[in-house]
């Protein structure tokens, strides 16, 4: 880590980075490149159901656990005289105590009420801390290879080689084409998992299916994303997928898109900036596509929803507005014009000036109300408007009155809350059942309030 | 909405595919007795199901309805005793089995459809490996209109009202084409007009010669909709026909409190020794 503190950052040229880009950098980087991407559509396909199955934190606890598999395998193959840092003796190590540390969270939080994630936490950081002393152990026996331990641990793409790309490449097509094969087995586990065991699907098998191929990509990761974060590329793809689509399909495609993306962006800044950790940097790439999922999604991203919470209460409140013009009129306590001031509107509720005001712009800027001077009347469109919306009310306000036992002073508050939202199927269903009760005079009229309106505060609610 | 279940696929469950059962009840309990982590939650449950019927499983909450079921899904262990469908152990007669989960045992949030969700009633027949085909997914669209929702076929789950994905689970389980059905509170929590597709269903399903045993929490329904009713509060306390069992008397010994069961434990008792 101190190197990262000394050297100095070189910033590439606008060439340099094109030909990263383009894979005209050269073979190595080219071939590194190609892996990393391959690995993370391979970790964005499978993580895709890693966490609709809500098992992402599995995949932590696997990575996690795999440290003191590598430690061993490289401890046992320098006392075998074997070389220690043949890749596959130590990723043979990092799978068997990964599925180890899985298993022991599996019987923990199975035979005991410990939480699913008290276990993970547990058995992950003493497998951690086993790794740690093991590799303080190498250290002291000063056999010198530790530095090629150590790049498991933070990621190390530069030295991946072609046949370690290769390799990746296998686990990718692998896991695309058993998710391919397995996609409806896979949606039904994920989904109903009690559904599918009273259909006889062999749901374990299918659940060891899918956690084998996270655990396959977690161990082929571990070179060039490192163990701390190659869960990472496994979770945040998948979720930054969950913002764009409510199709299964789509979210694995994306996901696949995403982590590939991640990859091959972070892959290539690995290369131009040599002395950041390759982890790191891939992760953060990751994230950058995370965060604008998040944001910026059409449907669930957290700025649509904010617009659309907005746009909720501005309706609202509109069509309060509306309403208390159309209940204005209907008392006869506006002008000659059909005007009324705005003054007197406006202490109805508990407006804020500034709101109101808004609120008012908004109407006249949709045409249903007309503004003259400090006096605002219904134009004939929002008379049309406002009678729509004062219906829906006094419906709800019958409907709580005759089938909720409501005492109809205390029913304008709880009408206003749900009038906004009827449906003209939910409006049908209360004319045809109020009249079935007798309740509603002349269908399709607009029913008398069934409170008096007062005079002076129009439609207020009555809080009291 | 005129025939629930598609004449074709009724003639899919002839006698001919069940020779030497036909006459077995849909569903034999024998001294059923599970436990969860020592505590027991059912008690030597006894139960014959009549065949062709729509039966009511009725009981205080905790009284073992939803794990009766289940134990006879195989979802959760028995501590002891056998579960029989059409006269074989239970777990080899899944494919005759349909069940409609209670509707918060799943994450609405899921990326799937409606259409995807009742497709799910079909994987069994559809078989590992092979996609969802057009011909399933109009299976699927016919069993979502059986309950008034095939314009809703491709709206994403989290998007439907309680009562429509109620009414998703249920069209799931008529794909699933079985002879015999659990369900697990599907009137619970739901709107006037899913209870009223659910009813005119399970009409249609015991017309159609299928049985039906329905987890039911509303007392003043169950002579009105179902035939059969289970009184259960831990053990099995009565059952038979509606007009029979259903009495204040049985009502009251199984709603009756801890001491109403414990006197029905020692009677028991005194007469077993």
């Amino acid at each position: 880590m101190t190197s990262l503190v000394s050297t100095e950052i070189e910033w590439p040229s606008l060439s340099e980075i094109l030909g990263v880009l383009t894979l005209q950098s050269g073979f190595n980087t080219t071939v590194v490149m190609i892996g990393v991407t391959l690995l993370g559509i391979a970790a964005g396909v499978i993580g895709t159901f890693a966490v609709l199955r809500k098992r992402a934190l599995m995949g932590d606890a696997l990575s996690h656990a795999s440290l003191p598999g590598i430690a061993t395998a490289f401890l046992v193959a320098v006392a075998l005289g074997v070389q220690g840092r043949s890749l596959s003796v130590l990723l043979l190590g990092a799978t068997i105590s990964g599925i180890l540390g899985v298993l022991v969270v599996h019987f923990v939080s199975r035979h005991t009420r410990l939480p699913e994630d008290a276990a993970i936490g547990a058995v992950l950081s003493v497998f951690f801390g086993a790794g740690f002393v093991l590799l303080s152990i190498i250290q002291y026996l000063g056999t010198g290879d530790q530095g090629g331990i150590s790049k498991f641990i933070y990621g190390q793409t530069a030295a991946m080689s072609v046949s370690d790309a290769a390799i990746i490449g296998l686990v990718a097509i692998i896991v695309t084409g058993a998710t391919a094969g397995l996609f409806k087995e896979f949606r039904l586990v994920c989904f109903d998992p009690d559904f599918a065991e009273t259909q006889s699907w062999p749901v374990a098998a299918i659940d060891l299916m899918i956690m084998a191929l996270v655990v396959v990509v977690t161990v082929i990761g571990l070179q060039a994303v490192g163990l701390i974060l190659i869960v990472a590329l496994v979770i945040i793809p998948a979720a930054a997928a969950r913002f764009w689509s409510e199709r299964l399909w789509v979210m694995t495609l994306l996901a696949a898109v995403i982590g590939g993306a991640s990859g091959y962006l972070g892959a290539a800044a690995s290369a131009l900036f040599p002395s950041f950790p390759a982890g790191g940097v891939i992760v953060l790439v990751a994230g950058f596509f995370f965060m604008v999922s998040l944001l910026f999604a059409p449907a669930r991203g957290v700025v649509a929803a904010g617009l659309r919470h907005l746009m909720l209460r501005v309706e609202i409140g509109s069509q309060h507005v509306l309403r208390a013009l159309y209940e204005a009129e209907e008392t006869g306590r506006v002008g000659a014009g059909g005007d009324i001031a705005i003054s007197e509107l406006g202490e109805a509720r508990r407006w804020s000036a500034a709101w109101f005001q808004f609120l008012l712009r908004w109407l006249s800027g949709r045409s249903q109300i007309e503004r003259r001077a400090e006096r605002i009347a219904l134009t004939e469109f929002g008379r049309h408007e406002a009678y729509r919306v004062t219906r829906n009310h006094r419906l709800w306000e019958q409907f709580l009155i005759t089938y909720a036992d409501l005492a109809p002073s205390h029913v304008d508050r709880s009408a206003d809350y749900v009038e906004h939202v009827l449906s003209p199927e939910m409006v049908a269903e209360l004319e045809r059942e109020l009249a079935e009760a007798g309740t509603l005079p002349r269908p399709a009229a607009m029913p008398a309030s069934a409170h008096p309106i007062a005079a002076g505060k129009v439609a207020e609610g009555r809080a009291s | 909405m005129q025939s629930f279940i598609h004449s074709k696929r009724a003639e899919h469950l002839s006698l001919a595919d069940f020779p030497e059962h036909s006459a077995d009840s849909p569903l034999s309990v024998h001294s059923l007795t599970v436990a969860y982590d020592r505590k027991p939650v059912l008690w030597d449950a006894e139960y014959e199901a009549p065949d062709r019927q729509l039966i009511a499983i009725v009981g205080p909450n905790g009284a073992g309805k939803s794990t009766l079921i289940k134990a006879c899904l195989g979802l959760i262990p028995i501590a002891s005793g056998s579960v029989e469908v059409y006269g074989q152990p239970a777990r080899r007669q899944r494919r005759l089995i349909g069940y409609v989960p209670q509707r918060g045992s799943v994450d609405w949030d899921f990326p799937v459809s409606a259409l995807d969700v009742v497709a799910m009633g079909l994987y069994g027949k559809i078989g590992w490996c092979r996609p969802v085909s057009r011909k399933h997914r109009r299976a699927a669209v016919e069993s979502l209109d059986q309950v008034g929702m095939a314009h809703f076929a491709d709206r994403q789950i989290s998007q439907l009202s309680g009562g429509q994905q109620q009414r998703v689970f249920l069209a799931r389980a008529l794909a699933q084409d079985a002879r015999l059905y659990f369900m697990d509170e599907p009137f619970a929590g739901v709107d006037a007009a899913t209870e009223r597709a659910i009813v005119e269903v399970l009409r249609q399903l015991k017309q159609d010669g299928r049985t039906v045993i329905v987890v039911h929490h509303d007392l003043q329904t169950v002579p009105e909709y179902f035939d059969h009713v289970m009184l259960l509060n831990m053990r099995v306390l009565a059952a038979g026909p509606v007009d029979e069992v259903f009495t204040n008397e049985n009502l009251r010994r199984t709603y009756g409190g801890r001491l109403a069961l414990l006197d029905e434990a020692a009677t028991a008792l005194a007469q077993g020794s």
